[in-house]
């Protein structure tokens, strides 16, 4: 018997759903195995995980606050990945979106709600966007490898972040009050700073909101406009986009900014929606790996912004269960256990889209033809 | 003399520098081969964990169970790497995202926190440390004393395993086929060199290598269990082996550079000088940074580049 892959000619399109649906069960059935040889039953843990997701009393609120900085930051990796643009910097990203969001919030106290929350939204996008912009500018003018120095750019920025807070007297840094005495902290924001939030039984940030706007946003743009087509060609051929005079430079930069800008986005919205301060304590914003897990999200969504949303939820519900069911029958660490495993699948998946596994028997005595395919 | 701040800040960056060391000359076998692992860090908790249950759990006298800690600590990051080889070498999947995926399903909320909970490994503390052995009693000599012949004998391995690896890639016929798998994956298939073969090969050791680095953590510098015990260091150890130009003789230098500047600031801090540690801590990032644009530069790329197949999957169909 040999095992032949061979390069699918078209994707039919049923492909594109039911192999993501099927290394979700599939990734299910294992972590089940894992749950079961370390003595938990993974049907009541995951009744349990479900519950505490989605159905319990206030859960699903707790799950789009959850979901709401993984929909930026997904979406960020999303518009870079569809480019073959590996900008994994949206986490130290999301960290100058919070810087600046927090800037601006503090300078403009005194203004109105939506004159702070406008200022607010930009400066998270500006400064996102500046601090993408930088192996953006490394990558088209000296093609310096993006993977590796955005990656670097992330501690850079977690760096900076403790150094305004905790190592210097910047103007993000609470010096009067008196339990800033105590601990170092961050300003508090104005009350009109604060974002609006939608819902009563469910309540759904307006960070939520603006990442699904920024998600039409995003798909319009890459499937109904010339940008997005000419992002398209570079990404399948940079040589033909090149002879067909598309300006590839640009196109980076503009990339590389609108992924930062989304990243930015999300931390204006930790600051906006959540926070009210900038924070750098270890089990502050540098604690949950947003921009890591951002990628994540939109690797399992195929890089698409309206499954971006959907992905982010079902992440987002998964760590707010986890944290919710922390304890003996629901060690710390099984989140991660679990959404590295989804990721794996899902990734061994993307196989059997864009290939085919063909199993043949292999003929008796047809020692010239099975050499010919071992490999 | 020996108490100048200088010798202590060489003595201790080459402490801190050796996990990194570890780690990073396994990313460098892996990349040398073409596969660009970021899940070192993943692969750096695993075998701080599975090395911290082994000197825990293994009865015997002590060097034994240190020697063994360190294996199983091997085997552990190997078996890890297994996983992701499986995705990019096989399955072909896009190495950077199955790297993070390493990094999340391993790393300090993942696997090892998992590992280290279940089996009940952050109550007690260590039962066996690597301690500084006194090489050949040279630890009086005026400063090279405490810098050479006052270590553990996890950094004296390290500096072994620098000498084989340098002379494996240049001066051995596997050594070799590796750098064409990595350079151009195509033409060392043609020349008979299985490239499947040696990317598991190399990305397995990768593995091996950072779960001893990550041992270093859990079995000499911090000799305890917690949840993300490594503090980012399996990062580092990507960044050092761009730093070293794919070089193992450059890592070793790299290695202690990264690893001064991460204790520097303690350092000085013991004798009163405060400094922003942030300062220090960014150094080798930027730096990093700095070497990777001089390194993407024309003229250098050639002497000092990266392997010119480094993360791309090879489908011997499509040439």
């Amino acid at each position: 018997m040999n095992i032949r892959i061979e390069r699918r000619l078209s994707q039919p399109r049923w492909l594109s759903v039911a192999v993501p649906v099927g290394s979700l069960a599939v990734a299910f059935l294992l972590i089940a195995l894992v749950l079961l040889a370390t003595g938990h039953d993974p049907l009541v843990t995951y009744r349990d995980l479900f519950e505490a997701a989605f159905t319990a009393n206030g859960a699903l609120s707790q799950t789009l606050t959850g979901a709401t900085p993984l929909l930026f930051t997904g979406l960020a990796a999303a518009a870079a990945f569809r480019m073959n643009l590996f900008n994994i910097g949206g986490e130290g990203q999301l960290y100058f979106g919070a810087i600046g969001a927090s800037a601006a919030g503090l300078l403009l106290a005194g203004q109105s709600a939506p004159v702070l929350i406008v200022a607010m939204i930009a400066a998270g996008l500006a400064a996102g966007a500046a601090w993408a912009l930088i192996p953006g500018i490394l990558r088209a003018y000296l093609s310096t490898n993006e993977i590796i120095t955005s990656l670097m750019l992330n501690y850079v920025a977690g760096l900076i972040l403790t150094y305004l807070i905790f190592d210097s007297h910047s103007y993000w840094r609470d010096t009067t009050s008196p339990s800033a005495a105590v601990f170092p902290i961050g300003k508090s924001l104005p009350d009109a700073a604060n974002w609006p939030t939608f819902g009563s039984s469910v309540v759904v940030p307006f960070g939520f909101m603006l990442g699904i706007g920024a998600a039409t946003v995003l798909w319009a743009l890459y499937s109904r406009t010339r940008f997005g087509f000419e992002v398209q060609v570079i990404s399948d051929s940079p040589r033909a986009g090149r002879y067909s005079g598309m300006r590839t430079r640009r196109k980076i930069l503009a990339v590389m900014a609108l992924s930062g800008a989304l990243a930015g986005l999300g931390g204006a919205s930790q600051v906006g929606d959540f926070r009210h301060v900038l924070d750098a304590d270890p089990k502050g914003l540098r604690a949950y790996g947003y921009g890591y897990t951002g990628i994540v999200v939109a690797a399992l969504a195929r890089y698409n912004p309206f499954a971006v949303v959907l992905v982010a939820v079902l992440i987002g519900g998964l760590q707010n269960a986890g944290s919710a069911l922390q304890g003996p029958d629901f060690p710390s660490g099984l989140v991660g256990v679990m959404e590295g495993m989804i990721l794996f699948t899902a990734l061994g998946g993307e196989l059997l889209v864009r290939y085919r596994v063909r199993i043949r028997r292999a003929r008796r005595g047809a020692g010239a033809a099975s050499s010919e395919v071992a490999g | 003399m020996n108490n100048s701040i200088i010798v202590v800040v060489i003595a201790s960056g080459i402490a801190y520098g050796t996990p990194l060391l570890f780690a990073a000359l396994g990313e460098l076998l892996a990349e040398r081969s073409g596969v660009l692992n970021l899940g070192v860090e993943g692969m750096m908790l695993v075998g701080a964990v599975m090395g911290f249950w082994a000197v825990q759990r293994i009865g015997g006298p002590g060097g034994t169970v240190l020697f063994l800690a360190v294996l199983v600590a091997a085997v552990a990051g190997a078996v890890v790497a297994l996983v992701f080889a499986f995705l990019v070498i096989t399955l072909r999947a896009n190495q950077i995202v199955s790297g993070l995926a390493l990094t999340i399903f391993a790393g300090a909320a993942g696997l090892s926190s998992y590992l280290g909970n279940d089996l009940g490994l952050a109550e007690a503390p260590a039962r066996y440390a690597f301690q500084p052995v006194n090489l050949f009693g040279l630890n009086d000599l005026p400063i090279l004393g405490p810098i050479l012949f006052e270590q553990t004998w996890l950094v004296y391995a390290s500096w072994a395993f620098v000498v084989l690896i340098a002379a494996y890639l240049a001066r051995t016929r596997p050594g070799l086929n590796v750098r064409a798998v990595g350079e151009s994956p195509q033409t060392a298939d043609a020349m008979g060199i299985s490239v499947t073969a040696y990317r598991y090969a190399h990305t397995l050791a990768g593995g091996a290598l950072a779960g001893i680095g990550g041992a270093c953590f859990s079995l000499a510098l911090t000799p305890q269990w917690v949840d993300g015990l490594t503090g980012g260091a399996g990062w580092i150890a990507i960044a050092l082996v761009i730093f070293a130009f794919w070089r193992p003789e450059l890592c070793l230098v790299g290695a202690y550079f990264f690893g001064a500047f991460q204790a520097l600031p303690f350092t000085l801090q013991a004798r009163g000088v405060t400094v922003a540690p942030e300062l220090f801590q960014a150094l080798p990032y930027v730096m990093t940074v700095i070497v990777l644009v001089i390194v993407s530069s024309g003229i250098a790329k050639r002497r000092l580049g990266a392997p010119g197949a480094l993360g791309i999957p090879f489908v011997r169909e499509e040439r």
